[in-house]
């Protein structure tokens, strides 16, 4: 039957897997499945591959189980005992608990760190190629990677993802059914479940209070759905029931809320009428009956609040945040604020942005200032000492340069014999030019053409890589403390690495493919280098000093 | 930029201008040059307020002598707000160019409720409280007693006011509630009565129409502004109704009661001081004696004693004998009181004339006309004698004596209604007697007789022939613009039936039937799942609204409706419906987008913008036609009947089409702004109501968008949606819907070389 060293831990025959009939076999490390009267295994998961199982509900006509795989593969096995439904279902759980003590032994221990990296760099290709170049290359080591250069990213994932809102309609979503015999069937999710209580704490309140110890899950719902809370055209009566309080404090929340009163002057309809007068003269306002008389006002009522308090739940986590920090800086600059607020809301409404000039779009730039416009350009350079020339230098440099201005004033006084004639510099111009006497050899290529894609590929991911090191190496400057010295020897020493594991070779490998450009193309990059390299050496010499 | 308007030039502190913003800058002059009144009808969201001020100021600032005053009067508080904040920048922009700021004063006065400072009285949210405290802090005698006695509170401010606030002039600027507000915590003045002050100099002053029109208050406020003034009354639509509602008061059974109490406070204290000091009765006696025009010396802040309306030839008399004694007086309230009381004790609904009125009072309690004039100002006295520090509790008997000169004053234009029950509940024995004024035309009367310029504008004012009619006045200049525009950004179409060829209607028949209300559903559905983010509708009126939310809600609509948006609805209680429209605006500004359900005539209706995402479309479910069973619009009715010969049909569309015009025009507030309006009534489309529509809406409804049904609505405003979501540039506005300068002046010298064409060829 089956290969040498398995034990057979349990056999149940009369097993159907896609139609056909056999046996299935609870083995040491898999479960298997063959033919009747066949000796060829036709079915073999190893335990270590199955992720779950799972079984036919209670009173469904097939009794089945189901074996879900990591790689989301299922094959689902059909019990079909000749001796009735009880002895299927006495198959199914015999098999089932088996493989519920089996599979935890089994069950591989995926390192989730390691899902999390591959999950990382599968999702940002930036990051993949930086691991390549610096990981694979050792340049620098795996932990450093990680908690250096890959850092933005392993954040980004820590932020919350963004909270999913409350449908307005989620109550409506519950469609009741009848069940034939007066009664009716609410169907609920976790989803609707958890917009509830979101959208009313209080039910979620009285949930917390009542639920394990009072009332069963099932009873809280079906409270709940009797309730008139969930019905809205219904009146808050004066019975005791679980769900009048919710409603009752639903209604102060919201009072106590209108009480605070609106802070937009534009829709806040109590302040709009200016004037004052005794009740009684024409155009003043009759009080409206505080107490809700009829159902219809109690529904509009209900489905404001309903409305506001949706919104309520979706804004509550963002906005904690907000007023929270808001708060606490503006504490005492509350009373200046609301007017400038105020100031700011009606300036919005009369401005006519069409009518308005074009430069009051222009406000929200910043201009760059560059003192220096050549260090912006070429990044960090090597101080040389050619940026430091003595006044009496200067002076006789001015002098020259006048002289020579001077004498170019008095040329057009004299024959210009000195000046080359315009036939001449046409003919030099049309020599010079492509396609001319003294261009025969040269083609006219930029560097794009020049160089091949997979070089230009090649030279970006340097660059990328370059400069991921050199971020971190000038941001040590200036190291302050021990740990940031530290990093910054071990920066160095990832940059050496670089330029002899990445860079050399790549430079080799342009003098032999492209000669006449390979110093080009890298010019830039040992600059840079090297910047950084003289001013680590810099640092050492004063350090050592 | 700088441009000229018929030789007069006007800084206009923006770069571009729409072309009709100067065509209403000509026609605006036209008036002023003929220092005649004039009605103007422009867009909402074409920059009518900065228009405005440009052009007057420059007026202004050009003659002196011809203008010397602006009187800017709009609605609501914030709309005054906009107003100083675009004044500001008009003058700053003065100042920009002539690099020095014109020596010009601007300055905005309302109510103490707004402006008070006082650190215990500001904390009140209600206007009469703060009224009451503040009276209590600074009449007359509270300050004199307050010499005399130092546990007398006063208000510092005011007192700080008074020594040496009326001799300093307010500095150049632009002072909005929060700069005076400044200004007066600054020097210890109280802004309230500096500003009061103020407007006497102010070349510019911007309030309510009520400290205007509303003689309780013009006449303490507004009574020695200049002649020269140019008044605007902005958003002037519903100018008519506040006209009316100032000169009416409505009695209830419950202010009787009061009003008795009142009595007999006053009986008190009057008995009290015939023992103490009954010198001073005497004192007020003779004061009475030598005439009204020595008593109202009294002091500005006396404010809520004001008498409604008094003609001159009654303030040279003197008050009659009968009631100059103060317990005469008394008795004589007393059986006013009695007299009203025994009117409310009635079964069925009593409508009389005052004259009838007046004959009936003389005839039951024998009260004459020619005291119950002087009643409101008698009681005033009387108060003031008394030394009462907590005004608003005599509100009441303050309200009949007001009712008392009222209705011995005019004789016509008025009317009294005595309903002994509410319709609504006929059950229910809730007698209220009503002195209704009938004629618009009489408050403004002294505004247009007074003021040598009166502007009245609106976006909606359209038919505009109906307002000098009602108001009774005739204006220079009359002129209604369109809105140029350079896409077409409003998109009016007229909804007549549902998907299932239901004509859908409000009209009284129909209104609640399910076929039709199911239809105004399905139609709302479909505009919110196709339409973006902010929606908003309008009903007929409250009940409509809640009686149609109900059925939806029945029918399964509100469900529907939820699954696309959120769903806030109008209530009659103001506090709770501006939380709701927060959380709107919330909604819509989320990106969730919302619906509003809400009511023609409205609070919301009249004094909140909807502009671009908070309103992408705007349903008007049915005609608001005013409640038409009501006595009193019946008794206009008749008088606009009679009087000015305005059939009550034409009167009643025109109310309700300006209303439908405001409702659908609060969508849109600019040109860069657009917005669908759906009429969602058959009757819409009729020529009767049509052409009551104003003309930069008529102008979009083409004869194809006015008879669809639901489903051919939302077809054209998917393909209308995605027109307008294209980008919209400066570019495609320039020369057609945004002119600069240069533009303008060619413009102009067409126009010129073709009338003068056209003179030489008449020639």
């Amino acid at each position: 039957m089956s290969t040498s060293s398995e034990d057979v831990l349990l056999q149940v025959p009369s097993v159907r897997y896609k139609k056909g009939d056999g046996s299935l076999f609870l083995m040491d490390e898999r479960l298997i499945w063959m033919v009747e009267n066949r000796d060829t295994v036709a079915v073999s998961h190893p335990y270590a591959d199955i992720k779950s199982q799972k079984i036919s509900p209670e009173g469904k006509a097939k009794v089945q189980l189901q074996v879900v795989l990591h790689n989301s593969v299922s094959s689902t096995f059909h019990f079909t005992n000749k001796n009735g439904l009880q002895a299927q279902l006495a198959d199914r759980d015999r098999v089932k608990d088996m493989l519920q003590t089996l599979l935890p032994k089994f069950k591989r221990k995926v390192d989730k760190e390691l899902e999390e990296k591959n999950k990382l760099l599968s999702e940002n290709p930036m990051l993949l190629q930086l691991y390549k170049d610096l990981v694979i290359t050792e340049v620098v080591s795996s932990e450093e990677f990680w908690s250096q250069h890959a850092q933005q990213y392993t954040q980004k994932r820590k932020q919350q993802p963004q909270e999913i809102g409350v449908s307005g309609a989620f109550l409506a979503d519950i469609k009741p059914q009848t069940d034939g015999c007066n009664g009716l069937k609410y169907n609920i999710t976790p989803d609707i479940i958890e917009c509830i209580f979101k959208t009313y704490p209080a039910v979620k309140k009285k949930y917390i209070e009542n639920v394990p110890a009072k009332l069963s899950e099932a009873q809280f719902w079906t409270k709940f759905f009797q309730s008139h809370y969930f019905h809205r055209d219904r009146k808050y009566a004066e019975n005791k029931d679980l769900f009048t309080e919710c409603g009752k404090i639903d209604d102060q929340e919201l009072k106590r809320d209108i009480q605070a009163g609106v802070k937009d002057p534009l829709v806040n309809l109590t302040e709009f009428e200016d004037k004052t007068l005794e009740e009684g003269y024409g155009g003043s306002i009759e009080k409206p009956p505080s107490n809700i008389s009829t159902v219809s006002q109690a529904m509009i009522k209900r489905f404001n609040q309903h409305s506001i308090m949706v919104l309520k739940a979706t804004k509550n986590k963002v906005n904690d945040n907000a007023t929270d920090n808001a708060q606490s800086g503006s504490e005492s600059s509350k009373i200046t604020d609301e007017p400038v607020n105020k100031k700011q809301k009606i300036l919005e409404k009369i401005t006519y942005d069409d009518l308005e000039g074009e430069d009051v779009t222009k406000n929200g730039t910043v201009h760059l200032n560059l003192s220096k416009v050549e260090r912006y350009l070429h990044g960090p350079m090597p101080d040389t000492a050619a940026e430091h020339i003595n006044p009496n230098e200067a002076s006789h440099i001015m002098r020259n340069v006048l002289q020579e201005v001077r004498q170019w004033q008095i040329r057009p006084h004299v024959p210009n014999h000195n000046l080359v004639p315009p036939s001449a510099a046409t003919q030099a111009l049309g020599d010079l030019s492509p396609g001319g006497a003294l261009m025969r050899g040269f083609q006219e290529q930029s560097l794009a053409q020049l160089v091949p894609p997979h070089i230009e590929q090649e030279v970006r991911n340097l660059y990328l890589v370059l400069c991921e090191l050199l971020g971190h190496f000038w941001k040590c400057f200036p190291p302050t403390a021990v740990t940031a010295e530290q990093k910054l020897v071990k920066m160095n020493e990832a940059l050496q690495r670089f330029q002899t594991v990445k860079l050399k070779p790549f430079e080799d490998k342009l003098i032999r493919e492209l000669t006449p450009l390979s110093q080009h193309l890298t010019k830039h990059l040992n600059q840079l280098l090297n910047a950084a390299y003289q001013k680590y050496n810099n640092w050492q010499k004063i350090k050592s000093r | 930029m700088r441009l000229s308007v018929d030789g007069l030039i006007v800084y206009f502190p923006y770069e571009y201008i729409y072309p009709e913003q100067y065509a209403y800058m000509c026609e605006l002059k036209k008036a002023l040059d003929a220092k005649g009144h004039c009605l103007l009808e422009m867009p909402s969201g074409t920059g009518k307020t900065t228009t405005l001020l440009s052009l007057i100021i420059a007026y202004m600032i050009e003659h002196p002598h011809d203008v010397r005053k602006l009187i800017y009067c709009s609605r609501t508080v914030p709309e005054i707000e906009k107003v100083m904040e675009e004044l500001k920048k008009l003058l700053k922009y003065y100042e920009k160019l002539d690099g020095q700021y014109p020596s010009l004063v601007g300055l905005v006065l309302s109510s103490r409720k707004n402006m008070c400072i006082h650190p215990q009285v500001s904390t009140e949210r209600e206007g009469k409280i703060v009224d009451g405290k503040c009276h209590s802090l600074t009449a007359s005698y509270i300050r004199e007693r307050h010499n005399i006695d130092d546990t007398t509170q006063v208000c510092q401010y005011y007192e700080g006011f008074s020594l040496d606030g009326k001799e300093s002039n307010l500095p150049y600027g632009v002072y909005n509630l929060d700069d005076i507000k400044q200004y007066g915590r600054d020097r210890n003045w109280c802004p309230y009565f500096l500003s009061r002050f103020a407007i006497m100099h102010a070349n510019i002053v911007v309030y309510s129409y009520h400290y205007l029109l509303d003689p309780k208050i013009a006449d303490v406020v507004s009574k020695e502004l200049a002649r020269e003034s140019v008044v605007i009354f902005d958003e002037a639509h519903n100018i008519d109704n506040v006209c009316i509602d100032s000169m009416s008061v409505k009695i209830h059974r419950r202010t009787i009661e009061r009003a008795t109490a009142n009595i007999g406070t006053l009986e008190k204290h009057v008995s009290e001081l015939r023992d103490e000091d009954s010198r001073k009765l005497q004192e007020e006696y003779q004061r009475l004696v030598e005439g009204l025009r020595d008593a109202s010396v009294a002091r500005d802040t006396d404010l809520i004693l004001s008498n409604p309306v008094l003609p001159d030839e009654i303030l040279q008399e003197a008050v009659p004998g009968n009631i100059r004694n103060a317990e005469h007086f008394i008795c004589f309230l007393k059986r006013f009181v009695e007299y009203l009381k025994t009117r409310l004790r009635v079964q069925h609904v009593v409508q009389e004339s005052p004259v009838g009125f007046l004959k009936d009072v003389q005839q039951k309690v024998c009260i004459e006309r020619k005291p119950l004039r002087f009643c409101a100002e008698r009681l005033a006295s009387l108060l003031r004698t008394l030394e009462i520090t907590d005004m608003t509790e005599f509100g009441p008997i303050t309200l009949i004596t007001h009712l008392a000169t009222l209705v011995s004053t005019y004789t016509k234009g008025f009317t009294i209604i005595v309903e002994p029950f509410d319709d609504k509940t006929p059950t229910v024995s809730n007698p209220i007697l009503h002195f209704s004024c009938l004629d618009s035309s009489i408050a403004i009367k002294p505004v247009y007789d007074r003021f040598q310029t009166v502007v009245i504008t609106s976006g909606t004012l359209s038919p505009l022939d109906m307002y000098p009619k009602i108001l009774n006045f005739h204006p220079v200049v009359m002129a209604s613009f369109t809105m140029t525009l350079a896409r077409p950004c409003l998109l009016p179409m007229i909804v007549s039936k549902g998907n299932d060829q239901v004509a859908i209607s409000s009209k009284f028949e129909t209104r609640e039937d399910n076929a039709v209300i199911r239809n105004y559903g399905q139609l709302l559905v479909e505009v919110a799942a196709n339409v973006p983010d902010g929606i908003v509708c309008f009903f007929t009126s409250y009940l409509y609204l809640e009686s149609v939310v109900a059925a939806w809600y029945d029918q399964g609509v509100i469900d529907s409706l939820q699954r696309y948006k959120l769903l806030f609805i109008e209530t009659q209680d103001s506090a709770e419906t501006s939380f709701a429209l927060m959380y709107y605006i919330k909604a819509c500004e989320s990106g969730r987008g919302a619906v509003l359900l809400s009511v023609a005539r409205g609070k919301v209706s009249e004094g909140v913008d909807f502009d671009h995402h908070l309103g992408r479309a705007v349903l008007m479910f049915g005609i608001p036609y005013v409640y038409t069973q009501s006595r009193i619009l019946k008794a206009r009715l008749d008088y606009l009947r009679d009087q000015f010969q305005i059939r009550e049909n034409d009167f009643l569309t025109f109310d309700a089409m300006r209303h439908a015009a405001q409702c659908v025009g609060r969508a849109i507030r600019g040109k860069t702004d657009y917005g669908i309006m759906i009429f969602a009534d058959k009757r819409f489309s009729r020529a009767d109501k049509r052409s009551k529509l104003p003309k930069w809406i008529q102008e979009h409804l083409s004869d194809n968008l006015c008879n669809l049904s639901t489903e051919e609505a939302v077809q054209i405003a998917k393909k209308w949606l995605r027109q307008m979501a294209q980008p919209f540039t400066r570019e495609d506005q320039l020369g057609v819907s945004l002119l600069t300068l240069e533009q303008l002046e060619v413009m102009e010298q067409k126009k010129q070389q073709e009338m003068t064409a056209d003179e030489n060829t008449d020639l």
